[in-house]
């Protein structure tokens, strides 16, 4: 009963073809992803190649003989042609080897493994923040357009827009750690608590919670209030932003005058009705802003000495460890794709007429 | 006098295609001065330009004058917003800012909004297998986290403000060009364009003057709004020691050096924040504005 009347016209039109219509489109979406890794380890393959840095003198450093420089010349492959170079880099990157790193002389993709979770932890939690607060506040938004509730959640939300990440980071640690000191300050853990809990997912709250330890837990979650507040805050502004769109779209929607009519309580002509059918397009939104986060990270996490992937790029940056920015850039762009299509994916779930 | 340029702005019946174009500019402002939030943002970003211009009568001492008596000194009569580690004055080294920042902005947007119109139109007009290999080459960039993208470009070009220019500019035309072919693959259909092709233009001809200006309204809202992503962008690849470097007052950079400072002396790194959030929320309502003017879509 939920769906409109034009939906309903619009599934008559495509159930044609259904099934080969599935096919075309799978085919077309696995073709799509397979070009835009192949374009993504292309661009990373040519960074690494322009980089007036000698892969082969951070390998062995300044002050080896010629014949072990020409030795590790010719086992990194440096003397075939460019194609072939890229084809081994390739085959390579599919197998998860980036090299090694010259920072932490582990191998980088070992180093991913490691940091990743502190990232992915920091990022969830943001995310679900945004989700969270996010989604009512556009809905209020939407509901009393143009008066204060609408005006509030606007200014909120371009305040987030406006505002540089890593600045307000500062601040936050400023007011809330050094002067109130309702939070803990950098860092994931406190001294004290470092060693405490083995990392078997490598994310604090879950193992320390696995492992009884709820003083760690408290600890981890003092450390995390503030960027995953931080995080949140951005994701807030730009999912209650869609949110309100989508939902104004939907409230003038005659299958909206229809509930009224039949006599429905407000409530559930917003928050089921017209709510149900903004999620279709919020799905992506959420993905969207979860792949942001997980990027914008970098800054959040040079802030707050977050030992995650962000900070382990910028870091490597510095040192000119080319190895392990580029692995990182490829791993971040992997997962960017990955939510893409995942997206894609819930979209054609969520939404009846996708589902033919 | 006002009047009758306020009559012949608005007449139903513009005598010449000048006048109907004034005309229209007219109507848009109009409905754009009853905004008073872009109004807001157009000053803010009106008052970033005049800075820019006149840093040097604006700013009470130069940007890298040291003061070494009146180091790390809290804002005061003599210095409005406070001294850093060299006793430099705050205020001016951010009025001196004001000139990178706007630089960049100006550089990305130059370099991008033609790249992405041509690519777009391009893309949408042929159609076919132009349309294919543009619009893949997109979609490749749009798939990027730009951010990461921008940083490893300026880790191997070498960090420094021009990089930090071509590195956001890498990663900032692909929305254009995805704008750009929607708007081409409508207007492509209208009569006009039918008229034209009849009257035996070339394609070249047809995108540059024909479907290209159809492009460039909602081009400028996007740039708009985007000139604040850019800002912060280029303030965060500062702040990471990868955008300008540090004697420059840019004010990421100028924030990176604050940060050492941060529990004692605040200012040093709150101050350029306040300078940059202010900026782009300019060009944030202005942005907003702009699109409420002249966005036909909307509503």
């Amino acid at each position: 009963m939920t769906t409109a009347t034009e939906p309903a016209k619009k599934r008559w039109t495509l159930a044609g073809s259904a099934s080969a219509g599935l096919a075309r489109d799978v085919a077309a979406t696995a073709a799509m992803v397979a070009a835009t890794l192949l374009g993504l380890l292309l661009v990373t393959f040519f960074i690494g190649r322009v980089v007036p840095i000698d892969p082969v003198l951070a390998a062995v450093g300044d002050r080896a003989p010629a014949e072990v420089y020409e030795r590790v010349r010719l086992e990194l492959g440096l003397d075939l042609p460019l194609w072939q170079q890229f084809w081994i880099y390739l085959k390579k990157a599919a197998a998860g080897d980036f090299g090694r790193s010259v920072l932490t002389a582990n191998s980088v993709i070992d180093d991913i493994v490691r940091v990743f979770p502190a990232t992915i932890e920091l990022a969830t939690l943001g995310t679900l923040i945004g989700v969270v607060l996010g989604i009512p506040m556009g809905v209020a938004a939407a509901v009393y357009r143009d008066r204060w509730p609408d005006q509030f959640v606007r200014v909120f939300g371009l305040v987030g827009y406006s505002v540089p990440v890593f600045w307000l980071g500062l601040m936050g640690l400023l007011v809330f750690y050094a002067k109130l000191g309702l939070v803990a300050g950098p860092g994931r853990l406190s001294t004290g608590f470092e060693d405490i809990v083995d990392p078997v997912t490598g994310i604090v709250l879950f193992d320390a919670a696995m492992a009884g330890e709820w003083e760690v837990f408290q600890d981890g979650l003092r450390h995390l209030a503030l960027p995953a507040c931080l995080l949140g805050y951005f994701s807030l502004a730009y999912i209650s932003r869609m949110t309100r769109s989508f939902m104004l779209e939907q409230l003038r929607q005659e299958y909206v005058i229809a509930a009224r009519v039949k006599g429905l309580s407000e409530f559930r002509v917003v928050w089921r009705h017209a709510l149900g059918n903004a999620m279709v397009p919020l799905v992506t939104v959420i993905a969207l802003s979860y792949a942001n986060l997980l990027e914008g990270s970098v800054l959040t996490e040079t802030v707050f000495a977050w030992p995650g992937l962000g900070q382990y790029i910028t870091q490597s940056l510095l040192a000119a460890d080319m190895n392990a920015v580029l692995g990182g850039t490829v791993v971040v762009g992997t997962v960017f794709v990955g939510l893409n299509l995942v997206s894609d994916i819930l979209y054609r779930i969520v939404d009846p007429r996708a589902r033919r | 006098m006002s009047g009758s340029l306020r009559t012949w702005l608005l007449d139903e019946a513009p005598h010449s295609r000048g006048q109907a174009r004034a005309g229209a500019f007219y109507r848009q402002w109009l409905a754009f001065r009853q905004n008073g939030l872009a109004m807001l943002g157009l000053s803010i970003v009106l008052g970033l330009v005049l800075v820019a211009i006149f840093a040097p009568l604006l700013a009470p001492y130069g940007p890298s004058a040291q003061d070494l008596d009146f180091r790390l000194q809290p804002p005061s009569q003599r210095h409005w917003l406070g001294t850093d580690e060299l006793g430099r004055d705050i205020l001016s080294r951010i009025i001196y800012g004001a000139r990178i920042t706007l630089g960049i902005v100006l550089l990305v947007v130059a370099t991008v909004a033609p790249v992405g119109l041509a690519v777009g139109t391009l893309a949408g007009y042929f159609g076919g297998w132009v349309d294919a290999v543009l619009m893949r080459i997109t979609d490749v960039f749009l798939a990027f986290p730009r951010l990461i993208l921008a940083l490893a470009f300026v880790a191997a070009l070498k960090p420094g403000i021009e990089n930090a220019v071509l590195a956001i500019a890498l990663t900032t035309w692909p929305p254009y060009a995805r704008l750009a072919r929607a708007e081409t693959l409508v207007v492509r259909k209208a009569d006009y364009i039918a008229a034209v092709q009849a009257q035996g233009a070339s394609g070249l001809r047809i995108v540059l003057r024909h479907v290209a200006p159809m492009c460039v309204s909602s081009t400028i809202v996007r740039m708009t709004l985007d000139m604040a992503g850019i800002i912060l962008t280029a303030a965060g690849l500062g702040f990471l020691g990868l955008g300008a470097q540090p004697p420059s007052p840019e004010w990421g950079a100028m924030i990176s050096s604050g940060r050492r400072f941060l529990l004692d002396q605040w200012w040093v790194a709150a101050m350029p924040g306040i300078a940059i959030f202010v900026v782009s929320l300019g060009f944030n309502l202005l942005g907003d504005g702009l699109r409420d003017v002249l966005d036909p879509k909307r509503e």
